[in-house]
């Protein structure tokens, strides 16, 4: 039933392999075939701009004003590629390892590999685009450490590395858009796949403004909408990112991966109380120049500054040495949980642990810079000053961040942090080809499972989405498409379009139709509630097994006593919500089945069943080492299907970060 | 606008410089020797025509991108941003710019309409200018009116100098930031310059 | 920082859509705590107005981390509120006290025609790059990115205007509802980098004949642009697009 179709061969040559020999599609004929292309982040705007350069008529739509917003935007850290520009001995193959590796065994070799090749590319490419990257003196390219790596091979642009390479893919869109190849649709949602024949062929969106539902025609939808860590209601997420086309697609056929594993982030700002809309994120890369710690004491009541070297526990180090404070992210957040757990948490809600600059704001940069100015035996003061100026070069958006939202000045006091959701590595299942199971239906970037398997190292989701976008689905795409020149554009008048846009209409006004008595928001804090507390950082059978309880009831609730104010013909913020909300209520159950299912313990996904000794992660390659691809079947059911992951040239071991 | 004002400002130094003549305390003889080179000299003549051109266009270039600029926000703000942003005499340059006008008009008729009307061809005989200023500031009206003048074109200068050069594309931030020290010193020296002949002819502080 | 809690009065645009009259209204909001963001505060009355039956007040927000540039609110006479250098998401009810009165109002300009109550149509600025905001380089397999080196200070200047949001601050504040800051953001960018170059000359012009038909005001320099402008963009970049504009336009053959 699942077919990857990954090429045979090597790994090293499967990629190049597959460009040689797929089909492709001449340009007269490119200009026939009409590609819908749904979310304009990193992945969705390259795909969106590469396939209009190559001549297919493309319609592009965002929720959001301008296809610009979309949240890869607010990716600060960096992106990763396998130049080896510092001559550290990284290499395709070792950036591929890494990932897997990161991954936990559970992504696909042939895709990571091809990940890791086109990672130069990439590079390249947003040079080419006017992408500012940071640069040495000598003008070259600039690269930082991230976490579970040993090498440098981040490239960033201050910390607003994903704003920079989301212009560039928003201006490659931009230029299609003035030259007629790419038509773009702002404040359109995506509510529905229309599938002819087993084959996807247009989707109905609604027009947020007027609140009309529209039709529109293509020979293949490519899905790039993202992932879906706002089921957790809090999450590094924007406001408005959302699984609804995802599930949609689920809903109508698509096979949904690996749903359980969710990333959640070491390094976000803490939750400051009920009122708390989102999270914010603090960019791995500053573990490069933080080190984490709590009191040695549990109940410690003196300021962080006042706690001498002694009473400190920087617990990555003293658990890791070889990676400390730069161990992969599911790693770092469940030790900030168990120290929290424990008792050492710091803060006000005592859920919270210090990332500290002092240590290398004074030895690391200060020390340097004194060097460099050939100051002797400078004193604490002179290397505190001349260290912020590096840290604040550096990180200086994210420190001036955190003092907005904190009202603390972190260059003075340690950050307080504590780990908050961030990334879904599950997603829609798709093959080697991006393609989910139904025919001409794709998925790119966060929206599939593919290559992060079960924990995404940091710097790799841009690289993941752009390489989908720029490089993969121009190929793959033109492979299905070859097969589609005489396919005549079909009308939105055909039946299939007329029945998904009744069940649209139908959903709505069950809806609005409710009129009942608790706003939307309360039933998405509730279930983030539920999944944070159940299916969050450490997750048990007996608590999956009632959060599926919960999670039913709360989803009854929500159908006989949501209110949603307004009309449906008209701008209606709450209503869109209130679709977004209902969707994630039925992906937390699957994500809930998913995660009782997968019993052993691995990247982002820890079951407390299945752990070591010492606390740690331990997996059952056994027993699972496959793709979760779960089949829709009616509410609250699902089929399992299990796609096997083989290994041929990475040795499965249990990670280890000591 | 900026290529008009920048124009117009070095008319201002020239206009300064020989006005200072009247310092000279020699009764008027250096000032209106300067006058009379400045009223008969056929290039000078002839680059006046060019100082009218460029003032007049100047103004109604002004007073074009006043309104049109003012026509881009159909409804306005119920709380205006007042000097949250900028200096209130940057967003009046269109009423600085309009008193100026009015001021330079009254100046016209004061003294270059007489002064070229009565310059050979019309009315003979050359008006000594020296004297005619003597008699013209001994009105405290008068006085106070180039007073008000030169204090609208020193708030005027005061943006417009430096603004001038950021239209013309100076983008250098060193070069700019001296060009502004240099252009609130302009707008400071040179209105003070032209508020002191009225003062001294009134106070009677020349010889 | 000490929590506190405070009663506001808000006053607040309210306009159904494009094509009706909007007028203010008042409300009153109690008990906000001062670790709440700006529209954390709104996400409380919007949740008070649901329960009352009333329609919640429209507003454009989406990474409320300050990146995404979708938030959009003129707050006491003046856009984003009181902070410098920052977006409306990323204020905090501590900049406030009990009894105080907030004023919120659209972004005003004739070419933001107001979507419903605080949204915008912020459309025009898209079109504007679409004019010429990008380097014509399709996908493929440009040369490796170290063959061109730049110079430090240039890539940092050009990072530094590409820092932009495209939030609309700047025109909302300018007196003539310019956007030239937005514009001239995106000129100095790819001017300052050699991949720019190419398309140097053609892109500044064909970009202020879009922003002019779009229907913005022209720049008179009076700098509340770059005061209120959360990424700190420099007017000096207008000053960049004005000598870019004139150079294009002296040698320009039609």
């Amino acid at each position: 039933m699942l077919e990857s179709k990954i090429p045979s061969g090597s790994v090293e040559n499967k990629w190049t392999d597959y460009k040689g020999h797929c089909k492709l599609v001449n340009p007269a004929n490119k200009r026939k075939l009409e590609v819908i292309v749904v979310g304009t982040g990193l992945a969705g705007a390259s795909a969106a701009a590469s396939l209009g350069e190559l001549g297919y008529r493309v319609k592009a739509f965002c929720f959001q004003d301008s296809p610009r917003r979309a949240h890869s935007i607010a990716a600060q850290g960096g992106i990763n590629a396998a130049k080896n520009y510092q001559n550290d001995g990284d290499s395709t193959f070792r950036l591929f390892y890494d990932t897997v590796k990161g991954g936990d065994y559970r992504s696909r070799e042939a895709n990571v590999h091809r990940l890791a090749e086109v990672s130069a590319n990439i590079i390249d490419q947003c040079v080419a685009q006017g992408v500012p990257f940071a640069r040495e003196y000598g003008g070259l390219l600039a690269n930082r450490s991230f976490g579970g790596v040993q090498v440098k091979r981040t490239f960033y642009a201050a910390g607003q590395t994903g704003q920079q390479l989301l212009i560039g893919a928003y201006q490659a869109l931009e230029r299609q858009v003035a030259l007629g190849s790419v038509k773009q649709y702002t404040r359109h949602e995506m509510l529905d796949v229309v599938v002819i024949d087993g084959k996807a062929r247009g989707i109905i969106a609604r027009n947020l403004i007027t609140g009309e539902l529209e039709r529109f025609f293509g020979h293949a939808v490519v899905l790039a909408s993202g992932g879906y860590g706002n089921v957790f209601y809090l999450s590094t997420n924007a406001m408005g990112s959302n699984a609804t086309a995802a599930w949609k697609a689920h809903l109508k056929g698509a096979f949904f991966g690996n749903p359980c594993f969710t990333q959640i982030h070491p390094t976000c700002i803490p939750v400051s109380g009920d009122h708390q809309s989102k999270l914010t994120l603090m960019s791995e890369s500053l573990r490069n120049d933080g080190r984490i710690w709590v009191p040695k004491k549990k109940d410690e009541t003196r300021k962080a500054n006042d706690i001498p070297e002694e009473d400190r526990d920087y617990y990555l180090e003293r658990r890791y040495p070889a990676f400390g404070n730069l161990v992969p992210r599911d790693v770092a957040s469940r030790a900030a949980k168990e120290r929290c757990d424990a008792g050492y948490g710091v803060g006000t809600t005592k859920q919270a642990v210090y990332l500290d600059f002092k240590y290398n704001l004074i030895n690391k940069y200060g020390r340097a810079e004194a060097n460099k100015h050939g100051i002797e035996n400078p004193d604490e003061e002179t290397l505190i000053r001349l260290g912020k100026e590096v840290v604040k070069e550096e990180y200086g958006n994210l420190f001036e961040m955190y003092e907005k939202i904190t009202g603390e000045n972190p260059y003075e006091v340690p950050m307080r942090i504590y780990p908050a959701v961030h990334y879904t590595m599950g997603g829609l299942w798709v093959d080697y080809e991006l393609m989910t199971t139904v025919k001409g239906l794709y998925a790119l970037g966060e929206a599939n499972f593919s290559d992060h398997g079960a924990n995404r190292l940091g710097a790799s989701a841009l690289m993941q989405g752009l390489a989908d976008g720029y490089y993969v689905i121009p190929y793959t795409i033109g492979n299905y498409l070859a097969d589609e020149i005489a396919t005549k554009p079909i009308p939105t008048t055909h039946e299939a379009f007329e029945a998904a846009e009744k069940t649209v209409n139908d959903r709505i006004n069950t809806l609005m139709n409710i009129k009942g008595n608790q706003p939307v928001e309360s039933f998405h804090k509730r279930l983030g509630k539920i999944m944070w507390e159940k299916c969050g950082m450490a997750r048990n059978e007996k608590g999956l097994a009632e959060a599926i309880t919960e999670i039913q009831q709360l989803r009854k609730e929500f159908w006989s006593d949501v209110r949603i104010p307004g009309d449906i013909k008209e701008m209606n913020p709450e209503l869109d919500k209130a679709g977004r909300v209902a969707d994630f209520m039925e992906l937390a159950e699957l994500m809930c089945k998913d995660a009782l299912d997968r019993k052993e313990s691995c990247g982002g996904h820890f079951r407390e069943e299945s752990q070591t000794e010492e606390g740690e992660a331990k997996r059952d390659d056994a027993n699972f080492s496959y793709v979760s691809a779960w089949e829709f079947k009616g509410e609250s059911n699902w089929d399992l299907h299990k796609e096997p992951l083989t290994f041929e040239v990475v040795k499965l071991t249990q990670r280890s970060y000591k | 606008m900026a290529l008009t004002g920048l124009f117009l400002i070095a008319f201002l130094v020239v206009h300064a410089g020989l006005n200072a003549c009247i310092w000279a305390n020699d009764g008027g003889k250096m000032f209106n020797a300067g006058a009379h080179f400045m009223g008969s000299t056929v290039v000078v003549r002839i680059l006046e025509i060019g100082l009218m051109v460029g003032f007049l266009l100047h103004a109604v270039q002004g007073i074009m991108i006043e309104i049109q600029n003012r026509s881009k926000r159909k409804i306005g703000y119920a709380v205006p941003m007042g000097n949250k942003g900028s200096k209130w005499f940057s967003r009046w340059m269109g009423l600085l710019g309009t008193l100026v006008l009015i001021f330079v008009i009254i100046h016209l008729a004061h003294f270059w309409i007489p002064n070229r009307s009565h310059q050979g061809w019309l009315l003979g005989e050359e008006i000594n200018l020296y004297e005619s200023m003597k008699e013209i500031f001994q009105n405290p009206v008068v006085v106070i009116i180039y007073i008000a003048g030169c204090i609208s074109l020193a708030w005027h200068l005061a943006h417009g100098f430096q603004s001038a050069f950021r239209t013309v594309g100076v983008h250098n931030h060193k070069y700019l930031t001296m060009l502004r020290s240099c252009g609130y010193a302009f707008s400071v020296i040179v209105p003070l310059t032209f508020i002191m002949m009225p003062l001294s002819f009134y106070f009677g502080w020349l010889s | 920082m000490e929590q506190y809690n405070m009663n506001l009065t808000l006053k607040v645009w309210r306009q159904k859509n494009k094509d009706t009259k909007g007028s203010f209204a008042t409300y009153n909001v109690k008990d906000i705590s001062s670790e709440m963001s700006f529209l954390e505060m709104i996400d409380v009355l919007n949740e008070d107005l649901i329960k009352e039956g009333k329609d919640p007040i429209a507003f454009d927000h989406d990474c409320r981390e300050g990146i995404c540039g979708m938030c959009s609110m003129y707050v006491n006479g003046r856009p984003h509120g009181p902070w410098q250098r920052n977006t409306v998401c990323q204020l905090h009810m501590r900049a406030y006290k009990d009894g105080d009165t907030i004023v919120i109002e659209p972004w005003r300009a004739n070419s933001f025609p107001v979507v419903k109550d605080l949204m915008v149509d912020r459309s025009a600025l898209d079109r504007i790059i679409q004019a010429g905001g990008y380097v014509s380089v399709n996908t493929g397999s440009p040369q490796d990115a170290n063959a061109i080196p730049v110079e430090r200070e240039r890539a940092e200047a050009a990072f530094a205007a590409a820092a932009c949001i495209g939030c609309g601050a700047c025109v909302a504040a300018c007196k003539n509802s310019s956007a030239m800051l937005f514009l001239s953001a995106k000129v100095a960018h790819l001017a300052l980098l050699p991949q720019g170059e190419p398309e140097r000359k053609p892109r500044v012009m064909n970009m202020v004949a879009q922003m002019d038909k779009e229907g913005f005001g022209s720049c008179t320099n009076t700098g509340a642009c770059e005061a209120v402008c959360p990424k700190g963009i420099s007017i000096d970049n207008i000053a960049r697009l004005n000598g870019e504009y004139m150079l294009s336009a002296a040698v320009a053959s039609k």
